[in-house]
């Protein structure tokens, strides 16, 4: 799951991560009143939106008064940010950050992953911030400086002075960038965070060092352990089908094309999508039904899939292992019946009672096109929309 | 032979009355496989189907039974919990079935696992089953034939789906290994294939991959240098966009790294043989073994 930079830097302000402060504001007045209540002479007011690039696009203004804050607000309140990261059609801004502007002294890059080929976590610190971390790994990545961290041990001070010293700091900075570090990863490990980007961490002219930018990404596996996080949802920011399917517990990402497919188990279904594509159609969505693969699951599936005006055709492909194909089949009939389907239906349902399901499905006087294999299967439903 | 499990294996189910549990450990007797015990706290002294004595912890059940290998059913939030002390207890491998467990809990299982003689396939895996001999987890038995190939996959259903067209091409399998779909896994492509290496009944495998992480990049260079049986690839996923999370933790496009294609190019590099399409896995074995 993904938040929104202002939440961020509130989870890592309850970890004694530095951040600037600043305010979230959902209304130029609200956001004119947090320019107020923070006081000086300068403020930056950030578009609040789950992308990145928000500065060339922008989103990222700097503002020298109250009201030069209002009206920025005002233009980017209900404004359609296009980012490299938002694809051509770009992300409804819902609010915005307004936070003091900072001295910047140096710009530099933090942040912890996990890392799959060694399972640890890694920090990875680099001097060149501000930029996309992978754009300076693929150019530069003798720059990105790595610290691997025992899980049971967790990250030492040692850890965070070595990346400290790596990115050239000195003196005070030292121990505002330990501290930091620090900070970060416990935050990261306390809030089950899957990714952590500090880009850019600043170094101020005074020394101290802040997190100017923010972008957390948490692991939904343990999201039933921090309530507060999963509060932080933001589903404007999310397909409103994927919505939908998440509500009724199924896993829906939608895709360009207009072959639409239906598949227990996420593998199956990415390898349903492919064999589409190699028949020369386009696959319309990702969805796993699950195991299940009941009556109500179908219906469900359906009728999200079906909710996507693009989608031509339905490819069902089900491999029955401990649910078996005759009773998915009935389960597809009675979906069948009760949502009127105006596209072409191809089923292919394989395993324990694969050919009693078959007999189901050809005599219950619908227009099922039934097909053993998953060639067979991906032929048919791409044949359906040529 | 085969690998990880055969008829040797002495079977403890960790969550065996509950719902999963009991449903797979009824499914694993039929099949024949040597179900010894089962764990669920505060029910021990009671049995399993009126045969499998139940025991509170697991150490009670090694010491009661023999057993050593044990096979997780217990929900998420407990699961880590389950792999230690299954560790603890002492058995050979853990065959954790759980899927969402976090991943900084697998964190420190997997690192900690290393300082025990414990080996873990999965978790969020259907299991492991040598055909003929042992079967445990929650892979649809009948699809399975005994024989020579074996399967290494990070899916579920895309491993019933290639081991049923194996078995239809009249290619049995020594082991089919599901080694999960999570971003933190026990066994990983490389051990996987170590093992068949040493095992004299395996004469070509398949991998099935996808999407997310560089598993299948390593696994392609160790193959290189040191397997010189026939390995058969498919990667699910050719089609999944960047960024998003597909069904499986560990399917994510992040970064632009742990595309399909750079997976099947590296892949192909080390002589692999990679399917574009996952419905002539079966014929491509039978192919590249020349039958």
């Amino acid at each position: 799951m993904n938040i929104h930079e202002y939440q961020a830097k509130e989870v890592l302000a309850r970890y004694g991560v530095a951040v600037p402060a600043g305010k979230v504001a959902f209304s130029p007045e609200e956001a004119e009143q947090a320019a107020r209540d923070l006081g000086g002479d300068i403020f930056v007011v950030k578009a609040q939106i789950h992308a990145g690039g928000r500065g060339k696009g922008g989103g990222v203004k700097l503002a020298k008064s109250v009201g030069e804050v209002r009206e920025l607000a005002e233009k980017m309140i209900g404004m359609n940010l296009v980012t490299h990261q938002t694809g051509p059609e770009g992300k409804e801004v819902h609010c915005v950050l307004v936070a003091e502007g900072v001295d910047i002294a140096r710009e530099l890059y933090l942040g912890i992953v996990l890392d799959r080929s060694v399972s640890k976590l890694v920090v990875m610190a680099s001097t060149e911030g501000g930029v996309e971390i992978e754009k300076v790994a693929e150019e530069t990545p003798e720059k990105i400086h790595k610290e691997y961290i025992e899980p049971a041990v967790g990250l030492s001070a040692y850890n965070a002075r070595r990346i400290a010293f790596k990115l050239g700091l000195e003196g005070a900075q030292i121990k505002h960038a330990t501290k930091f570090i620090m900070a970060l990863y416990k935050a990261f490990v306390n809030s089950d965070a899957s990714l952590a980007e500090i880009n850019p961490l600043v170094v101020t002219g005074s020394g101290e060092v802040l997190a100017l930018d923010a972008k957390i990404g948490f692991d939904d596996n343990a999201l039933y352990r921090h309530p507060d996080i999963a509060a932080m949802r933001d589903i404007h920011e999310e397909d409103p089908l994927e919505v939908k399917a998440s509500e009724h517990h199924l896993n829906y990402i939608k895709l360009d094309g207009n072959v639409g497919c239906m598949v227990n188990g996420a593998g199956l279904a990415m390898g349903t999508m492919d064999i589409i594509k190699l028949a020369g159609g386009q696959p319309a969505n990702f969805l796993d039904v699950g195991g299940g693969a009941n009556v109500e699951t179908v219906r469900n599936g359906f009728e999200i899939i079906l909710s996507d005006p693009n989608v031509k055709a339905v490819l069902v492909n089900i491999f029955g292992g401990i649910v078996r194909c005759d009773r998915v089949a009935k389960g597809i009939i009675e979906a069948a019946k009760s949502i009127d389907i105006k596209v072409p239906l191809v089923v292919r349902l394989a395993g324990t009672n694969a050919e009693e399901a078959a007999v189901l499905l050809n005599e219950s006087g619908m227009n099922f096109d039934v097909a053993t294999s998953l060639q067979e299967a991906a032929q048919k439903v791409v044949a359906k929309i040529k | 032979m085969s690998i990880i499990v055969d008829d040797k294996s002495r079977v403890v189910v960790q969550g065996i009355t509950g719902k999963e549990g009991s449903f797979h450990a009824t499914q694993m007797l039929e099949y024949g496989t040597n179900v010894v015990a089962g764990v669920t706290p505060g029910k021990g002294g009671t049995k399993f189907l009126e045969k499998v004595p139940v025991f509170n912890t697991v150490q009670d059940a090694v010491q009661g039974t023999g057993a050593n290998v044990s096979v997780i059913f217990v929900p998420p939030p407990f699961a880590a919990d389950a792999i230690y002390e299954a560790a603890d207890a002492g058995v050979d491998w853990v065959i954790c079935i759980t899927e969402g467990i976090p991943a900084m809990d697998m964190l420190k299982v997997y690192n900690y696992l290393k300082t025990t003689k414990t080996r873990l396939v999965g978790p969020n895996c259907p299991g492991v089953i040598s055909p003929g001999l042992c079967k445990v987890g929650i892979m649809p038995a009948f699809i399975h034939e005994k024989g020579s190939i074996g399967v290494i996959s990070r899916s579920g259903t895309l491993t019933y789906e290639a081991v049923h067209q194996l078995s239809v091409a009249g290619l049995g399998q020594s082991t089919c290994i599901g080694i999960g779909g999570d971003p933190v896994i026990g066994t990983r492509f490389i051990d996987a294939l170590e093992l068949f290496k040493d095992d004299d009944e395996t004469e070509a495998v398949i991998m099935i991959g996808e999407i997310g992480g560089t598993a299948e990049e390593e696994a392609a260079a160790w193959v290189k240098e040191n397997f010189n049986k026939p390995v058969v690839a498919f990667i699910a996923g050719q089609t999944a966009p960047p960024g998003k999370r597909m069904g499986h933790a560990g399917a994510i496009i992040s970064g632009g790294k742990g595309t399909a294609a750079e997976k099947m190019a590296a892949l192909q590099a080390a002589g692999i043989t990679v399917c574009k399409s996952p419905a002539v896995l079966g014929q491509t074995v039978k192919e590249v073994l020349g039958k």
